[in-house]
C-alpha cells in the first residue's frame, strides 16, 4: 500500500474507535431513547456546530459541488448561496420547533404533526417521505467514498471498491448501534478538522500553481464555451429564475431532512441553536472555495474520463498533493461520509420507529431503544443495497428527487408551527399532489433537476422541488377553504398556545 | 408583538441578496482575479453570518432557556 493509503486507513480506524468510546461520553444511560437517539439533548454550542455542520456538509457535497462547477459552470455555484436562505430559516423555524419539541418530548417532525393535526395518515405520510428521501442520500455518501477508494488503488479499489465500502458501512452500523448520536457528534470533530485543513491547504496551493485566479477564469471561459453543451462562468439571463428557484428550493428542503432535524433537536438550548444559526455559515465559505476547485481542475487539464465527474476532487488532490497528504484528504472525505450517513440512519430510523411502526403496533406504547436500533440497521442495509444493486447514476437521480419529496412536508410542518387553519385532509391532498407532480416532472425531464414549464406563451425553467411545492400549497389552501366551507371536522389539536412560547 | 421582533425583518436582506442573481451576475469589479459573481456570493455568506449575529444578539432574552 502507498503511504497515502496507510494514512487513510489509520485515520478511519482511529475515528471509528472514537465512535465506540462515545458510548461512555457523559455517563449516558443509552437505554433511554433521548440519550441514544438525541445524545441526551444536551450538546453545547461547539459540539452542535460540528454535529449540524457534519450532517449538512457531507462528503458527497464536497465531491459533487466542485464536480458540478466543473461540469456546468456558474449554475453549479448555487449551493454556496443556499446559506443566505437556510440559516434565517433555522433561526425562525427550527428554533420555534426546538422549543415545542423540548416541551412535549418530540423526537421527529412527524411527532409534532400528529399532535398538531390529529391525523394518523398525515403523520405516516410525513414519516415515510423523510425515510424514503434519506435512503438515496445515504447511498450517495458511499458514492463519495467510492471515488476516493478507486483513486487510492491497492486493496481499497479491489472489486470496484465494494469490499472496502461494505467494511466502512459495517463500521457505521456498529458505531451507531453502540453509541447512538454521540458517535457521529464526536467523530464530526475529527472529520471537520481534517476537512478544514484539507481545504485551506488546497486553496493555498492549487490556484497559485495554476497561475492565480485571474488566469484560471480567463482560461476556463473558452473551455466551457467550446463544450458540446456550452456553459459559462456567468449565468445566461434565462437562468436567473432557475438559479433562484434552485437556491430557494434546496435551502427550504435542507432543514426538513430527518438527519438535520435530529442534529438540531440534540442541542442543549434555544440559545445554542440561535448562536449556531450565525456560526454555521462558516462551513459555506469553505464550500464556496471548494466549488472553485472545479475550475482549477479544468485549467489543470484533469480528464475524468470514464470515472465520471465525481472523481474531479480526488484526481485534483492526487495531482497537487504529496502522497501522504492525499491520504489525509481522502480520509477527510471518507470520514466525512461516515458521519452524515450515521446521522441520516438515526434520523430516518426515528421516523420509522416512532411514526410508522408505533402507529401500527397494538399498544402504541413509547418507542424503545431496541426498536430504534433495529430500524437504524435497516437504514444502513438500505444504503448498502443501493451500492451493490443500483447503478450510481440512479442514486444521484433519486437523491435529486428526494429533495423535491422532502420539500412537500413544508406546509404541514413549517406552516403548522404558526397556524392551525390548514385542514389535515387538505394537507394530505397537497402533499400527494406535490409528490406526484415532482415525480412526474422528474420523469418527464429525464431526472434532471430542472423542469421547463410552458405557461401563457412563456417558458420558465425552474427547480422541480420548487414547482412541486407551489402545486402543493395551491391544493392545500384551496382544499382547506372547501373543507372548512362545507364544515368537515378539522380534527383535534393537542398542542397548547403555551407550547409555542 | 414585542418591539424586539422587528429585528427579525432584517433577515429579508440575506434572502433577497441571494435570490436576485440579476444583481450579481457580472464579471466586474473583480477581486483578486475572482469575477464579481463569485466573490459577491462568498462575501454574502459572511454578510449573512453578520446579519444573523446581529439579530440573535438584539433579540436575546434573559429568560431564554
Amino acid at each position: 500500500m502507498s503511504s497515502g493509503a496507510w494514512v487513510l486507513f489509520g485515520l478511519v480506524l482511529a475515528s471509528s474507535a472514537l465512535g465506540f468510546l462515545a458510548a461512555r461520553w457523559g455517563h449516558a444511560n443509552l437505554t433511554k431513547i433521548d440519550e441514544w437517539a438525541l445524545g441526551g439533548r444536551d450538546f453545547g454550542t461547539i459540539v452542535s456546530w460540528f454535529l449540524v455542520g457534519g450532517d449538512i456538509y457531507t462528503a458527497y457535497t464536497f465531491i459533487a459541488v466542485p464536480a458540478l462547477v466543473y461540469g456546468v459552470g456558474a449554475l453549479g455555484f448555487f449551493p454556496v448561496s443556499i446559506t443566505a436562505v437556510s440559516y434565517p430559516v433555522v433561526l425562525v423555524v427550527l428554533v420555534r420547533f426546538w422549543g415545542i419539541a423540548r416541551k412535549r418530548g418530540y423526537v421527529t417532525t412527524a411527532d409534532f404533526v400528529r399532535d398538531r393535526f390529529g391525523d394518523r395518515s398525515l403523520e405516516i405520510a410525513i414519516a415515510c417521505t423523510g425515510a424514503v428521501a434519506t435512503m438515496p442520500y445515504i447511498a450517495l455518501q458511499l458514492v463519495g467514498m467510492k471515488a476516493v477508494f478507486s483513486q487510492l488503488g491497492g486493496p481499497f479499489a479491489m472489486d470496484n471498491g465494494l469490499p472496502a465500502l461494505a467494511i466502512a458501512f459495517l463500521l457505521v452500523a456498529a458505531n451507531t448501534y453502540a453509541s447512538g448520536l454521540r458517535a457521529p457528534a464526536l467523530i464530526a470533530i475529527v472529520k471537520d478538522t481534517l476537512i478544514y485543513v484539507t481545504v485551506i491547504v488546497a486553496i493555498a496551493i492549487i490556484p497559485g500553481k495554476l497561475g492565480g485566479w485571474k488566469h484560471i477564469f480567463d482560461a476556463v471561459g473558452p473551455v466551457l464555451a467550446a463544450r458540446p453543451k456550452p456553459s459559462s462562468i456567468l449565468l445566461a439571463p434565462p437562468q436567473y429564475f432557475t438559479y433562484a428557484t434552485m437556491i430557494l428550493g434546496s435551502a427550504l428542503a435542507l432543514f426538513l431532512y430527518p438527519s438535520s432535524v435530529t442534529s438540531i433537536l440534540a442541542a442543549r438550548s434555544k440559545q445554542v441553536l440561535r448562536r449556531n444559526a450565525a456560526l454555521l455559515p462558516v462551513y459555506s465559505l469553505m464550500l464556496g472555495f471548494l466549488a472553485l476547485l472545479g475550475y482549477c481542475a479544468i485549467v489543470a487539464g484533469i480528464d475524468v474520463g470514464a470515472r465520471g465527474s465525481n472523481s474531479v476532487v480526488p484526481l485534483l488532490f492526487a495531482r497537487f498533493f504529496p502522497d501522504w497528504f492525499a491520504g489525509v484528504a481522502g480520509a477527510a472525505i471518507v470520514i466525512g461520509a461516515l458521519v452524515p450517513a450515521t446521522i441520516m440512519c438515526i434520523g430516518a430510523a426515528n421516523l420509522l420507529a416512532s411514526n410508522v411502526f408505533r402507529e401500527f403496533s397494538p399498544g402504541r406504547g413509547p418507542v424503545g431503544v431496541p426498536m430504534a436500533k433495529f430500524f437504524t440497521l435497516l437504514m444502513c442495509a438500505s444504503g448498502l443495497f443501493f451500492i451493490f444493486f443500483v447503478p450510481v447514476t440512479y442514486a444521484i437521480d433519486f437523491q435529486l428527487l428526494g429533495g423535491a419529496l422532502m420539500l412537500q412536508i413544508l406546509p404541514a410542518f413549517v406552516l403548522g408551527l404558526w397556524t392551525r387553519w390548514l385542514h389535515p385532509r387538505a394537507l394530505l391532498a397537497g402533499w400527494a399532489t406535490g409528490v406526484v407532480a415532482s415525480c412526474a416532472m422528474a420523469y418527464a425531464s429525464g431526472f434532471a433537476s430542472n423542469f421547463t414549464l410552458h405557461l401563457f406563451g412563456i417558458s420558465l425553467t425552474g427547480f422541480i422541488a420548487f414547482y412541486g411545492l407551489v402545486a402543493n400549497l395551491c391544493v392545500t389552501v384551496a382544499a382547506t377553504a372547501v373543507l372548512r366551507g362545507v364544515g368537515v371536522s378539522v380534527g383535534s389539536d393537542r398542542t397548547l398556545a403555551a407550547d409555542y412560547a | 408583538m414585542k418591539r424586539t421582533h422587528a429585528w427579525y425583518a432584517l433577515l429579508i436582506l440575506p434572502v433577497a441578496g441571494a435570490l436576485l442573481p440579476g444583481i450579481y451576475n457580472r464579471v466586474e469589479p473583480a477581486l483578486f482575479g475572482l469575477p464579481f459573481f463569485y466573490w459577491y456570493q462568498l462575501a454574502w455568506v459572511v454578510a449573512t453570518s453578520l446579519v444573523l449575529a446581529a439579530v440573535v444578539l438584539a433579540t436575546h432574552e434573559r429568560n431564554d432557556v
